[in-house]
């Protein structure tokens, strides 16, 4: 029987081969990558995540970009030079082509940037540009009125230059220019096909690879890009992304040889990858925290700090690093991650004790605040539905018990959650948030009295306002760090949320891809990745 | 018969607008919207996305539009897949449901029918208990078990099949597999039972007086007749099956529509919830309407009038 059916489908199976990989193989380099979903769309003004990036960056390139490495890298300009205020960037941009053979001038960037800016796009994260002189006058341009662009910093003077202009320096602005916001459109494409420029056939870019084939909840293929400047030193012929919902089996796709690159990898697993698949297991840290955020506007939590603190030392971060989560995160000890750049990172007082004189300080806190054993605080934990987040809140509550504090958990479904959050009707509630660039500003801004609905705890501390905004207007980058790093300590002493861990970027990588680099932005271009055949 | 068809094609349309506006307005109902972020969305930005959408509009005036549009054929655009609309997403998609689906459902049908007669004839035999206890556990199982378990062994263990992806016959087999065995257990115990109630009834026991062979009055009068039920469960069985399935579709990796279902809910994308909606009710009217015109080829008894 069992033979018969291995005679039943061999063929089968050596027709899939030849199909898949046969005649292909000796000819063409394929990448394939799982990318976690579907992107909700390719047009860079309109997106806001990481899946979408991926494939972004590949098809289009910024003013700057990433290097290997992660670094900083030039891309559409080879150089930059600053003004000696820090308010002027001139960039001078290389000569370089779309994929449809028309040049790549600076008015292509100054279309970007303000159709980035148009209320008409209403783009989620235009507000990310507001640095740059009038955008954001430009961005809340009344609905009735034409956004008046006159006024916007961003210029080209000849075709090969584009002179932005800053309402305060910016030191981390070619580091921000990277992000997927700021990457040009072909202004006739877009004009020419509308909503649907974004579509093979239609799709002009200015990438490495351009789009060649896209069905939705299958796959998404990139192809070499022949006018790319660069295009001598791109090795892969095409990279093919694949939504992988379900993270068990993209890893089992993965084992299978499907993939050569997995977007997760299922903690579940890692105990046999690291005894396996070690060589091929990529763990490192990620430029995101994972949180407790606290609601400053409610009793009894908002208005006492130390019931705050009691709270942040109960919980046994390297258990749940370690134990609960199977090493899937980092103890997490700040706000702001390691890794953004040349900041050095302050922490929580409380770091470098131990977690018994930990438990035993929140205690006596619980105590001077009138709860005890007879009378426990009672609080609230709100998480979203996951396996991992509901992993942790388990964990904490019962850290929460021992020193006295009586938490419910809440699980919503993510929409929900999102309502609860933004209503503030929580008490304490799970959070992330994963820095947009590698400066602590993609973090601390967040939590600005005036940053609005993004301060999502209230906080509102004047002389963090104060720290963070004169930062700005520092041009030493050593000094602006210091008051940075003041402002984060002034933030971590207030605990408006209690830091929980780091993330790590987890994917597994097939030893047949060349040029993959850990960065802690978690991007990797496919312009420096090479496949070996098998 | 033509009459018939056109009066229940007729009936369809109030069910579909009751379908359409209570699936309207309950959404709608949902915390949360479509735009909803991690970090929320400035208001200046959100105010641009709901007139973008026409959000920002009385409910009643969307409602108005959502139909003007339905009736020339448009779902509108999804709120989470920016470059698409639901129109061409569910277009792009069915086809691959459909294909999946009626593979299922075909060879559910020849096993689960064979299965059926087979144990009927063999009542209270071996072969008829092993067969139901084993269709019990294809009804048991749920298809997130069974699929995982499927990719691991074909897929990863022996290597003879794709774990997941779409576009070569390869792909096919493992999901045709895992839709079609609760399928097939269902059919065979439906059709084990109804058989066995038709075997005793009196026009096959005149059959059998008449001294008609066995293989004719299984064919001729048995087998007809115990269909019926089975018909029935297939109507909304194949508008189900076909409109692909959640599970099979996201561990394989299918490019079908049945995932849309619960993500565009999750994801309060009020349009493609709208349009999976009234595209799976639309379907399972029509199916059921199939039902019943091939209940009457079926049964003497039934009349269209």
């Amino acid at each position: 029987m069992k033979e018969a059916l291995r005679k039943l489908l061999l063929p089968a199976v050596a027709a899939a081969g030849l199909m898949a990989g046969g005649f292909s193989a000796q000819a063409e380099s394929v990448l394939h990558r799982g990318n976690g979903a579907e992107p909700e769309t390719l047009d860079p003004a309109k997106s806001t995540g990481v899946i979408e990036s991926n494939i972004q960056y590949e098809l289009l390139e910024g003013l700057t970009t990433y290097a290997e490495n992660g670094d900083v890298a030039p891309g559409v300009a080879t150089k930059w030079d600053i003004s000696d205020d820090g308010l002027t960037y001139t960039f001078h941009l290389r000569d370089e082509k779309w994929s449809n053979g028309d040049p790549v001038t600076a008015n292509d960037f100054v279309y970007s940037f303000q159709r980035l800016l148009d209320p008409k796009t209403a783009s989620d994260y235009a507000p990310i540009a507001d640095v740059i002189a009038g955008a954001a006058e430009v961005r809340k341009t009344a609905p009735d009125k034409t956004p008046d662009f006159s006024k916007l910093g961003v210029k080209a003077t000849d075709d090969h230059t584009l002179v932005v202009t800053l309402n305060k320096p910016t030191p981390y602005l070619v580091s921000m220019l990277r992000h997927s916001s700021f990457l040009p459109v072909n202004k006739a494409a877009v004009e020419k096909f509308g909503a649907d420029w974004t579509k093979p056939g239609n799709f002009v870019g200015n990438g490495a690879f351009t789009l060649s084939e896209w069905t939705p909840q299958s796959s998404l293929t990139v192809v070499k890009n022949p006018n790319f400047y660069d295009a001598a030193n791109v090795k892969l012929d095409k990279i093919i992304y694949y939504p992988t919902e379900d993270i068990g089996e993209e890893f089992k796709r993965y084992r299978a040889g499907e993939l050569d690159i997995t977007y997760e990898v299922p903690s579940d697993q890692i105990k046999f990858i690291e005894s396996k698949l070690k060589d091929e297991y990529e763990a490192k840290p990620y430029l995101g925290t994972y949180y407790y955020v606290i609601n400053l506007t409610r009793e009894p939590l908002g208005k006492q700090k130390a019931l705050r603190e009691a709270l942040a030392l109960a919980i046994d971060r390297d258990t749940l690093a370690e134990k609960v989560t199977q090493g899937s995160f980092l103890p997490g000890w700040s706000w702001v991650p390691p890794g953004t750049g040349d900041y050095q990172n302050t922490y929580v007082s409380f770091k470098d004790m131990k977690q018994a004189d930990r438990v035993k300080k929140a205690k006596e806190l619980l105590k001077a605040a009138g709860y005890g054993p007879d009378k426990p605080l009672k609080i609230e934990l709100l998480y979203n539905t996951s396996e991992n987040h509901k992993k942790i809140a388990i964990a904490v509550q019962s850290m929460w018990k021992q020193v006295g504090v009586d938490a419910t958990l809440n699980n919503q479904e993510w929409q929900v959650y999102l309502d609860t959050r933004d209503n503030k009707a929580y008490d304490v509630a799970r959070a992330a948030w994963i820095g947009d660039y590698a400066d602590p500003m993609s973090f601390l801004d967040i939590f600005l009295s005036d940053a609005g609905v993004r301060n999502d705890a209230g906080y509102n501390n004047p002389k963090y306002d104060e720290l963070v905004k004169k930062s700005a207007g520092i041009s030493d980058p050593k000094e602006r760090m210091q008051v940075l790093q003041d402002a984060e300590k002034v933030f971590l002493d207030d605990l408006p949320l209690i830091p929980l861990l780091y993330y790590k970027t987890k994917h597994m990588v097939s030893k047949r891809v060349a040029g993959w680099t850990y960065n802690n932005l978690d991007f990797h271009l496919g312009r420096y990745m090479s496949v070996s055949a098998n | 018969m033509l009459n018939f068809f056109l009066r229940r094609l007729g009936g369809a349309i109030p069910t579909l607008f009751i379908i359409i506006a209570i699936s309207f307005f309950m959404i709608r109902l949902a915390p949360g919207g479509p735009f909803a972020r991690e970090r929320q969305v400035p208001p200046e930005v959100l105010a641009a996305l709901n007139r973008q959408y026409h959000l920002d509009e009385p409910l009643w005036q969307q409602f108005l539009r959502y139909i003007g549009d339905l009736l020339q054929g448009d779902f509108g655009p999804s709120f989470k897949y920016k470059d698409f609309r639901v129109t061409d997403l569910i277009l792009q998609g069915f086809p691959t449901s459909l294909q999946l689906g009626l593979l299922a459902i075909s060879l559910a049908l020849i096993i689960g029918l064979s299965l059926g007669i087979w144990a009927a004839l063999r009542q209270n035999t071996i072969v008829d208990y092993t067969t139901m206890g084993v269709s019990m556990l294809g009804i048991a199982v749920p298809n997130f078990v069974v699929a995982p378990v499927l990719t691991l062994i074909f897929g990863l263990m022996l290597g003879w099949l794709p774990v997941g992806g779409w576009g070569h016959p390869a792909n096919y087999v493992l999901p045709v597999i895992a839709l079609c065995l609760s399928q097939i257990a269902s059919i065979a115990r439906l059709m084990r039972a109804s058989m066995i109630e038709v075997l005793r009834s009196n026009y096959v026991r005149t059959a059998h007086a008449k001294g008609l062979p066995e293989r004719i009055v299984l064919r001729r009068h048995a087998i007809r007749a115990a269909l019926l039920p089975v018909v029935s469960f297939l109507g909304p069985a194949i508008a189900n099956i076909i409109t692909g399935s959640v599970v099979i579709e996201q561990i394989f990796s299918i490019p079908g529509i049945g995932r849309y279902f619960v993500q565009a809910s999750l994801n309060r994308d009020y349009t493609m919830v709208m349009g999976v909606t009234v595209f799976y009710g639309a379907l399972i009217i029509f199916c059921n309407l199939l039902a019943d015109l091939a209940y009457g080829l079926l049964d003497p008894k039934v009349r269209y009038d």
